[in-house]
This record gives structure tokens, sequence and C-alpha cells, in this order.
């Protein structure tokens, strides 16, 4: 007689289910709730991905089409937001691979580089860093340094630390093992901390010596 | 605890997947080398601040035309 359940019980089911069941049985209505649900996630990451806000626009739509043409091949194992992420992915990669016909692209590209395996920049920050920058700034900061992350890092922080996917789920969704999603996941959380660091750190006051 | 085996945790600690006793022994590290304590400081800063801060926002309007779209191709059967 307990009051308390779990949140979502092993048998408890994933409210996107019952939507995607409703979709396959002919109810449209229901897939227009999966769209507004997932939209701004999957914007995001085909924004980080390709870099560019037209292919975004296009890769939100083809992602949703897709998914919804292949919906009888998804499989409950899976969450439905995962299956979606992993057809975003595929399609921005897509995207990239159209713009940049000379470079094969690949989320195993440039993920060789030692940068950042050991930090370097060990300078405390500011308080509250972000308050030095204007929101518009800051936008601008963040992307920039985001952009410049590898591209099999950038995606895996995008997908595990801003879209909030766990290390599985990440991993199932970009095709990876999880040690490799946990070894991309760290590093990129180094790199971002040290390009970051430029920005955030401490101000030294002038009595403190040479600052720039 | 070395700096390197305090890097290789800095993850779990993070994502707070660590047993108390682990926990313990970064704080401890930490509590002695101030450089650990930097980075994990400001790597836990720069995730929140990612998570914080919308980059990529979809406008309103085109979040319209996307839906309408998505839609009207799913209605005809795509
Ligand atoms: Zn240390």
């Amino acid at each position: 007689m307990s009051t308390i359940q779990p949140i979502a019980g092993e048998n408890e089911q994933h409210p996107d289910v019952a939507l995607v069941d409703r979709v396959r049985g002919g109810d449209v209505s229901a897939y227009d709730t999966l769209v507004r649900k997932y939209d701004r996630q999957v914007f995001r990451i085909a924004q980080h991905i390709t870099q560019n806000r037209e292919d975004a626009e296009d890769v939100t739509q083809d992602a949703f089409l897709k998914a919804y043409e292949k919906l009888d091949q998804f499989q409950g194992n899976s969450k439905f937001y995962t299956w979606l992420v992993r057809i975003a992915v595929n399609e921005s990669l897509m995207r990239l691979r159209k713009r940049r016909t000379s470079k094969m692209v690949s989320i195993d590209e440039d993920v060789e580089t030692e940068e950042g395996s050991v930090p370097r920049d060990l300078a405390d920050w500011s308080p509250d860093p972000e308050q030095n920058y204007s929101q518009t700034e800051l936008a601008e900061i963040l992307r920039r340094t985001v952009q410049g992350l590898p591209h099999g890092f950038r995606v895996v922080f995008v997908l595990r630390d801003v879209e909030g996917l766990s290390t599985e789920e990440t991993a199932e969704a970009l095709g990876l093992s999880v040690p490799a999603v946990k070894s991309r996941l760290l590093r990129a959380r180094l790199q971002l901390r040290e390009r970051l660091s430029r920005y955030f750190r401490r101000k030294k006051s002038p009595a403190d010596g040479v600052e720039k | 605890m070395t700096c390197t085996e305090f890097l290789a945790l800095l993850d779990d600690v993070i994502d707070d997947t660590v047993t108390a006793a682990v926990r313990s022994e970064v704080e401890q590290h930490m509590h002695k080398c101030g450089h650990c304590e930097v980075v994990f400081n400001t790597t836990r800063k720069t995730i929140e601040i990612y998570r914080s801060h919308e980059i990529y926002e979809l406008p309103p309007d085109l979040r319209e035309r996307l839906h309408t779209a998505i839609m009207a191709r799913c209605k005809k059967g795509c």
C-alpha cells in the first residue's frame, strides 16, 4: 500500500509508446504531438552538426518525415526520442557531406587529436563569469567555442550534456560504443573548459603582474 | 590519488555515478590539489553554462512553418 511510485517502473510505458501506436493505427494527429514535443531538440542537434541554419531547417523537416515513413521499423526496445535523434544525426551528416563534397564527414573525424586530454589552463574563473558579458556576447562565445570542437567530440557533448541523453542513449544514437562515448565526452568537456577559460578566467588586479 | 587518477574519475564525479567512498577520495584530493579543484569546478561550470543557455533557438514562425510542412506531407502519406 505504498503511495510512493517509481517515476518510470519497469512495466510503465513511456508516453511516446502510446503516441507511436496511435500514429501506426492511422491517427496522424498523434504525430503532430510528437513533432511538437521534439522539434526544438532536433533543430538544435542539426544546427550543432551542420552549423548552418538552412541545413538545420531542412534536416528537421527531413528527419521527421523519415521517422514517419519508417515508423513501422521502430522497435519498442529503444525510446522514440533516441531513435529520432539517430535519424536526425544521420540526416545532418548527409547534409554536411553534400556541402563539403571534397571531404568525407563522419563522427570519427578529427578525434585523434591530443588537444584537451590534459588540462593546461589552470586559472580559476570569476564567480559568475557569464555576468561579464551581455546575452548576445555570451551566446556568441558559446557558439564559437563549441563549433571549434572536433566534430566527433561536439556531437557527443551536445547529445549527452546539452540534450540530456544518457551515455547509453548517446552511444545508441551515434552507433558508438559506450567507452567511446565516455572518452569523447571527457575530451569534449575538457577542451570546452580550456577554451572558455580565455573568456571566463578571474581577472587579476594590475598589482598581480602581467595580465592581458 | 594522483592528478591522473583524478582526471580519469572527473566525468563520473561530475555525473554523480561514483560511490560515496570514491567521491570522498576525490574530495580529499581536491582539498590538497588546487589545480584539480579548479579543473573540477570549471568543467562543471562549463556544462552548466551550456545547459542553461539556448544558443540555437527555433524561432516561433520558423517552427510553425516547419510544422505545417511536415504535417502536410505526412497527411498525404509522405
Ligand atoms: Zn590533482
